[in-house]
């Protein structure tokens, strides 16, 4: 069902959500960026509107508002262990069409790859997702040339101005915010606010991608890997704006003023940085940035596809905006496929 | 909502002493379990480590575990307290159901003999659901050799290569890596045997390539890997090597796949 709705009612309604929903939205960090005088587009809770960054795509992706970076499994005292209480407030988490299309990658890993993950799914069943349209493409998105450019797999679509909030709900369990605002509406007004809305998908790119048709096993020793892994240093930036990255290693630490006292964690990993493979016994594996980058490249383009029948990739261009070597994963693609490997 | 990561306290029924580092702790388990399956096996505030399956018995399960890191210290310094956490069985383990009938031959390097031990173990114990069976184990020195008590009692009924990399001079059994033992192995009918090998990737790499010089199809050799496994449950990547999870799919593969596990 499609809204048109006045500004300030639309911010009145998004006030009402707030007091249901805890609202994850990306939002400008002014002077957090990497470089002095820069902000940082990142997730964080917003009770307005106006709060949240809706031209600029953000520098990370939704994921942590569904898999935080740091997140206690267990509770340790004396002699016991508890799981901690999830979250009281069910959540809404503002995204894009390639974000979308990246929650489906999350939930292969965590809900279909072995057994259920106790702590995603807790998450996940008690969040909604709020499309966010892209008018315009990005500088580094490739979603048209990975297919997920479009999708209707939202409960709620928003598009804002200053004068009106555009919105698409598809929920059930949103729509009794948008009848209330109706009913409070003159009857001649709510005529006018209830229209077809359809979200905006971006139609082309500024990059493009194509992926490899298939794969020889001369892939292993392709120059491309060698000439980027000089130059990688093993930051991890890629892997943690990645939306389809999900790594992580557990972590089992005790409180500092009493040792009796601690928590099991699990922290975010990065295939690209030391330890990631280490094994008892000083063993490890992929030991050069070159076999890490590769590694990684083939999951999004090639692994993860053959375990799920879709490409782990959904050409966000985080990875590529972020890397502090300007490597660039879109080369590493175009090369491959360009080369007929 | 079942918590997969939520350990279940086991207790220590027994303590053997291999090596100063290396004892095998018998544990209190009767759930279903398999050879070269592993369980997750934590200290609370200090870890969780994966940990080989190295035998099993009626209502208990042997871990052989080797004091190399944050966790096993604590292992090694805390189960006096007569209990420790796992959460497990994974991985899919050694199937005994597929060897029988056939002429095994187990390749094991150090710490690798845990994982295959329990399919040593059972045919020794069923000699007559085999053809034969021929271990060779390798040890990097004397001081190094794990199960000593067991090793007498398989003597009795498989041919058994106990090798060691190097000894002090003077040392009376045989010396050099268990790929020499290889070339001499006389195979009665190689269509009907089966190659267990496990340890160190490079060690089954070479015997792997060894075994296959005999003219042994390699569907019918096996391996196990060793990779860091957090979580056992295909989620934290740790193991992956390309699309295959480790924790998932394996530890065991038939090398017919597990050749193509290259990193």
């Amino acid at each position: 069902m499609g809204y048109k709705i006045p500004r300030e009612a639309a911010d009145n309604l998004f006030k009402g959500l707030g007091k249901h929903y805890e609202i994850f939205a990306p939002k400008v960090f002014s002077g957090e960026g990497c470089f002095s005088d820069t902000g940082i587009i990142r997730y964080g809770t917003v009770r307005t509107l106006a709060e949240i960054e809706f031209e600029k795509k953000s520098d990370y992706s939704f994921k942590e508002a569904l898999l935080p970076i740091n997140e206690t499994c267990l509770y340790f005292t004396e002699n016991t262990s508890s799981v901690p209480a999830g979250e009281e407030k069910k959540r809404l988490i503002f995204l894009r069409s390639c974000d979308l299309h990246a929650l489906r990658r999350l939930d292969a890993i965590y809900l279909e790859n072995g057994p259920e993950d106790f702590y995603y799914k807790r998450r996940r069943e008690r969040t909604l997702f709020v499309l966010m349209g892209c008018p315009e493409t990005c500088d580094t998105g490739f979603c048209v040339s990975m297919g997920t450019a479009q999708t209707d797999a939202y409960d709620l679509y928003l598009k804002v101005s200053d004068t009106f909030v555009w919105a698409d709900c598809k929920s059930k369990e949103l729509s009794p915010f948008f009848k209330g605002f109706l009913e409070e509406c003159e009857p001649e007004t709510a005529k006018s606010v209830s229209l077809q809305v359809e979200p905006e998908f971006p139609k082309s790119n500024k990059e493009s991608v194509t992926l490899p048709v298939s794969f020889s096993d001369d892939i292993l020793s392709h120059p491309i890997w060698e000439a980027y892994g000089n130059r990688c240093i093993g930051c991890g930036r890629c892997n943690f704006v990645c939306p389809t990255c999900t790594c992580f290693t557990m972590q089992d630490i005790h409180y500092r003023d009493n040792e009796k006292a601690g928590e099991r964690r699990r922290v975010w990993a990065s295939c690209q940085v030391d330890g990631y493979t280490d094994i008892a016994g000083g063993n490890s594996f992929r030991k050069s940035q070159g076999d890490r980058l590769r590694f990684k490249a083939l999951h999004k383009i090639r692994d993860f596809e053959k375990r799920f029948d879709y490409p782990m990739c959904v050409g966000c261009g985080r990875c590529e905006a972020v890397c502090p070597e300007y490597i660039s994963y879109i080369n590493i693609i175009n090369t491959l496929a360009k080369e007929g490997i | 909502m079942n918590n997969v990561y939520l350990p279940f306290p086991s207790q220590v029924k027994e303590i053997i002493r291999h090596t100063d580092i290396e004892y095998t702790f018998r544990m209190s388990f009767s759930g279903q379990v398999r050879p070269g399956q592993f369980f997750e096996v934590s200290i609370p505030k200090f870890g969780e480590a994966p940990i080989s399956v190295s035998g099993i018995g009626p209502g208990m399960v042997d871990l052989t575990i080797r004091r190399v890191g944050t966790v096993t210290n604590q292992i090694f310094e805390h189960y006096k307290g007569n209990t420790l956490l796992m959460r497990g069985p994974y991985g899919n383990g050694f199937r005994t159901e597929d060897y029988i009938g056939k002429e095994i031959f187990v390749i094991a390097g150090g710490t690798g003999l845990s994982p295959v031990k329990g399919v040593v173990d059972y045919f020794s114990g069923h000699p007559e659901k085999v053809r034969g069976m021929t271990l060779i184990a390798g040890f990097k020195s004397p001081s190094d050799i794990l199960f000593r008590e067991d090793f007498s009692r398989w003597e009795k009924n498989m041919t058994v290569i106990q090798t060691v990399d190097s000894a002090p001079e003077g040392y009376q059994g045989p010396v050099g890596l268990v790929t020499k033992y290889i070339p001499q192995l006389s195979v009665s009918d190689k269509g009907q045997s089966a190659f267990l090998i496990v340890g160190p990737p490079v060690m089954m790499k070479s015997a792997a390539a060894e075994v296959l010089k005999l003219d042994v199809p390699e569907k019918n050799i096996w391996i196990s890997q060793e990779r860091k496994m957090c979580c056992g449950l295909g989620k934290c990547g740790h193991c992956r090597i390309n699309s295959t999870y480790i924790c998932l799919d394996g530890p065991v593969f038939n090398y017919a796949k597990g050749k193509y596990l290259v990193d």
